[in-house]
């Protein structure tokens, strides 16, 4: 199967480990991995400060960069669903509109469309806490939430369930927002901080040595955090985990 | 009026540790408790659904509800008012009250009141006004405004009430009993409802074929409020209104297991028609409902039926507290129907949420809150309302994530600074960041640059 690669520009920068796995990982599973060389963002930091206008050109130019592919995969929940749901700051032409429902986040992709269960290659002795993002859980229907009665099963949980030794963590809040929320982190500092320790925090009463999660930028917001604090807790992107970088 | 600083307000907050963790603790249980309560009725889903058509439907043909709700309770003997907004709303009242000589008013929970702003415009006409719910009460006698719209005084502690009680009501100091203060403040304000010549209570929900009032407390004060003096004025705003008495069930069944968790509130009180002897009248209140009707993004916030269920589970209020909204509608549903009042002053509100949505999945009449949210944002940058230097930062943002050739020179940029930098240099630009958090360690090249040095340009 022949996918595009999206890498989010924060990923691209400053977590290239996390891109080059979601690329091998898509190898190893059989794809054909094409990653456009002129992509950047696909406005989401812009849209969700609310300012749409300057979203535009990065919209554009996403489409641009990805309108020729029939899968296009992000290893990014939140940006995934700027480009479902919100990506409306261009005309919608057959090109967007192809573009917007075709791009997937990794853990769907690998869990729906793959329907991969095993990763023989990976293994992981640790007692891992599990970081679905809000967009993951609420946006992209990911897992079962403790607010609806409905049962879902958790793709990542899933997917990391497929890896030998790994044992899940039990956090009392499992799908608290953890604080990040793009212009949040900055525009409510204290409030967003605050909410990254106690994510941090609970993942480490839980006993969790590696916080694992499909959404780099929570994961950003909650080292920095641990960080700052000294805690020793370590991180990792499921694509990671699931490429067998940590065995 | 200046906007609103919530990020700074919060800020405070948290500050104080014990008030932090007692908050977002106590209303976490209420959030859990919730939790279990809907899970113990299998077809919530289904209820949720439909209390939201039933509003849906309402608001959809509300003009004709409203007139079948005032000719029901005209029949019954009711007064009704019409009020376009809280001015109008105050004076009726005010010529009430007038009119019949009350000095001393009781009044049992109304956010509507609080919206118009009643109290002090009756203090300063000589009226003395009596808070008769509890929480209320504390924040009357502490001179806040409430800071949730179900548990008033939920950000204070024991201590702070006891506090409060030692200084008004003369408890002993540092008691912190609560069946004594609680005593304390019953034997206080019991006398009040003998003397009041007037009662006020807000109403929960209208039902427009019988004319009827629903009014749901857990302290029975809006029963006493209502029957005790020979005056009840109800106020209302005109987005309480349901179609038939059968629909109240459903709605009963969902409004106190939101809010607190427990299956229904200790009191569910009808008030049809005037008691022997009294007089009864509603009034029903605009005050910007009928716009915000029109708006097409934002029109279903009017389904709300004030349950705080988005309060208690939004992971910001927990930590911000109420007040901090400098509004009368706090949490998710204050940052969506906040900024319908005035833009300006509330235009931070929408940005006081990770828009995680929680608060959509808890709301039991569906409301679409965090997209509301989302939409304000685009609302508020259109309107120029985002303060300058953000608004430029995103300008520049856009600017450079729309271009490659200014990305790529970005990066080089930012990375050589990076790298080079003093970390006390680094972190003050990036101090907003930085003040809590690290920032992640720079790599030595990013995704593409070792994309292209690894698997090269051209190869697919
Ligand atoms: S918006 Fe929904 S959850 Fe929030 S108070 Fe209103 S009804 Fe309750």
């Amino acid at each position: 199967m022949k996918v595009a690669l999206f890498v989010p520009c924060f990923i691209n920068v400053l977590y290239p480990k996390v891109g080059i796995a979601t690329l091998e990982l898509l190898e190893k599973l059989g794809c054909e991995v094409v990653v456009p060389p002129d992509q950047t963002c696909c406005g989401q930091p812009m849209a969700t400060a609310g300012c749409h206008d300057d979203a535009a050109a990065a919209e554009a130019l996403f489409v641009d960069n990805f309108a020729g592919f029939e899968a296009i995969i992000g290893p990014s929940a939140s940006c995934v669903q700027h480009i479902r749901k919100h990506l409306f700051a261009i005309a919608q032409t057959d090109a967007v509109k192809h573009v917007r429902a075709h791009t997937f986040e990794l853990v769907e992709f690998v869990h729906d469309i793959l329907a991969v269960r095993d990763f023989p290659w990976a293994r992981l002795d640790k007692l891992i806490g599990l970081h679905n993002s809000c967009s993951a859980l609420r946006s992209l229907d990911q897992a079962a939430t403790s607010e609806l009665p409905e049962q879902r099963v958790s793709k990542a949980r899933t997917l990391l369930e497929g890896v030998a030794g790994i044992r899940f963590a039990e956090p009392k809040r499992p799908d608290e927002c953890c604080g990040f929320g793009g212009v949040f982190s900055v525009f409510e500092e204290a409030v967003s901080v605050r909410m990254g320790q106690d994510k941090v925090a609970d993942h480490a009463q839980a006993g969790a040595e590696l916080i694992v999660s499909a959404d780099t930028s929570c994961l950003m917001h909650q080292q920095g955090c641990a960080q700052r604090q000294g805690r020793s807790i370590g991180f990792a992107h499921i694509a990671q985990v699931l490429n067998g970088d940590l065995s | 009026m200046s906007r609103v600083d919530h990020a700074g307000h919060a800020r405070e907050f948290l500050r104080d540790e014990a008030h932090r963790q007692f908050h977002d603790q106590r209303l976490w249980e209420l959030r859990e408790k919730r939790d279990a309560q809907s899970r113990a009725v299998p077809e919530w889903e289904r209820l949720r659904e439909a209390a939201s058509a039933i509003k849906t439907h309402t608001l959809s043909q509300l003009a004709d509800y409203l007139e079948q709700f005032e000719a029901a309770a005209r029949a019954n003997g009711v007064t009704v008012h019409w009020a376009r907004d809280g001015t109008e709303h105050n004076a009726i009242v005010h010529r009430l009250l007038a009119a019949a000589g009350v000095d001393t008013l009781v009044k049992s929970k109304s956010m509507l009141m609080e919206e118009c702003e009643l109290r002090p415009f009756l203090e300063a006409r000589g009226i003395t006004v009596m808070e008769t719910d509890l929480g209320e009460r504390i924040q009357q006698l502490d001179k806040q405004p409430p800071s949730h719209v179900v548990v008033p005084a939920v950000h204070k502690l024991r201590g702070d009430v006891s506090e409060v009680f030692h200084h008004t009501l003369g408890t002993e100091a540092g008691c912190e009993d609560v069946p004594t203060l609680a005593r304390a403040q019953r034997e206080h304000t019991r006398p009040f409802y003998a003397r009041a010549q007037a009662g006020m209570t807000g109403a929960n929900f209208l039902v427009a074929e019988t004319g009827a009032v629903v009014v749901c407390t857990n302290e029975g004060n809006a029963d006493l409020s209502a029957n005790v003096p020979p005056l009840h004025i109800v106020s209302a705003g005109i987005e309480k209104l349901i179609p038939r008495q059968a629909d109240l069930g459903l709605f009963v069944r969902l409004l106190s297991r939101s809010a607190l968790g427990s299956p229904i509130t200790q009191y569910t009180s009808h008030f049809r028609a005037p008691r022997e002897g009294g007089a009864m009248h509603i009034v029903l209140v605009d005050n910007g409902r009928s716009t915000r009707l029109k708006q097409d993004r934002f029109w279903s916030s009017l389904k709300c039926i004030r349950c705080g269920a988005c309060m208690n589970t939004c992971p910001v209020y927990r930590r911000s507290g109420g007040l901090s909204y400098g509004a009368v509608y706090p949490g998710p549903i204050g940052a969506v129907i906040d900024p319908t009042f005035n833009l300006h002053r509330y235009s931070q509100l929408p940005y006081a949420s990770t828009l995680n949505g929680s608060c959509t999945q808890v709301c039991p009449v569906k409301i679409n809150l965090h997209e509301q949210i989302y939409a304000w944002r685009q609302v508020i940058a259109e309107a120029d309302e985002l303060p300058p230097a953000r608004r430029r930062l995103m300008r520049v943002l856009g600017r450079t994530l729309g271009d490659p050739a200014r990305f790529r020179a970005a990066v080089r940029i930012g990375g050589a600074l990076r790298r080079r930098l003093p970390r006390l240099l680094l972190y003050l630009p990036l101090n907003t960041w930085g003040r809590g958090r690290e920032l992640p360690p720079m790599p030595k090249e990013t995704f593409q640059e070792w994309y292209r040095r690894e698997r090269g340009r051209d190869k697919p």
